[in-house]
């Protein structure tokens, strides 16, 4: 549970920053691209590019490879899809709390209108 | 930053549908992922006052939730900060909850937010993005020896 939230922790702080996220999303269209690549979209200098990979690849969100002296970068999704299952948890939990909330309270209207209120 | 938003339409009025949500004889009904039964359910309905709700899922293990309310617009609005006992996930984060009168009953929006503030700032506080710091200045510091 520790280990689990540790890592979440570090998706999401990863995730909070738009260029990383920009690189994430870019990185799920295509499969893997070098980093000179990924930085021209961007208004920021390579070695700034570099950091918020270094980020990414801290956490677990993508992994880089070298060949030659071309360094891919590839989406890792296993960080992600924890991090989907961890908010799906929130989701089962409220959306099966405001399922049984709408039978009650539908209940609750009917034994109202029987009293004639 | 991450948060769930959920919307239900439910034949029954805001009034009936705000008592349901706050009172302890209502939330003994529904609160809770599965059919598995509410223990405990205390609410102090006003600004600042507190609840918390224990409760055990169709697995058998037991959870226990609480928190403070923010705002109480009944039958309109509730805001409330929440919290899980124990190990699951740390921090506090916020629900809101707006009920509409519509023609059939009540629209209900659902809001859990804030679900990840309070463990990331503490990740950053623990050194974590330090360490990372530390190796993006090596980082940095070796790219400029290379390129020198």
């Amino acid at each position: 549970m520790v280990n689990y939230n540790t890592q979440l922790d570090r998706t999401f702080a990863a995730l909070v920053d738009p260029t990383r996220r920009a690189i994430l999303a870019r990185l799920e269209r295509e499969d893997g691209a070098s980093v000179s690549e990924l930085a021209k979209p961007f208004a920021i200098k390579l070695p700034a590019v570099m950091k918020h990979l270094d980020v990414l690849v801290e956490a677990g969100l993508v992994t880089r490879s070298k060949l030659g002296r071309t360094v891919t970068v590839r989406l890792s999704p296993q960080p992600m899809r924890a991090a989907l299952d961890w908010l799906r948890r929130y989701e089962r939990f409220w959306s099966g709390s405001l399922d049984r909330l709408a039978v009650y309270a539908e209940r609750k209207e009917a034994e109202a209108r029987k009293r004639g209120r | 930053m991450t948060s769930l938003t959920l919307v239900r339409r439910i034949a029954a009025r805001p009034s009936i549908v705000f008592e349901a949500l706050t009172s302890p004889e209502g939330i003994v009904h529904w609160w809770g992922p599965d059919a598995g039964p509410v223990l405990l359910a205390e609410t102090d309905v006003r600004v600042g006052g507190r609840f918390r709700v224990r409760f055990r899922t169709l697995d058998g293990s037991e959870h226990e939730s609480s928190g403070e309310y923010l705002e109480i617009v009944n039958p309109a609005r509730l805001a409330m900060s929440w919290r899980w006992k124990g190990g699951e996930d740390p921090g506090e984060s916020l629900v809101e909850i707006d009920l509409r009168g519509i023609a059939e009953g009540t629209e209900l929006t659902f809001t859990h937010s804030r679900l990840r503030d309070e463990s990331t700032r503490r990740s950053h506080e623990e050194g974590w993005n330090g360490a990372l710091d530390k190796l993006q200045y090596h980082f940095s510091h070796s790219i400029e020896r290379r390129s020198s």
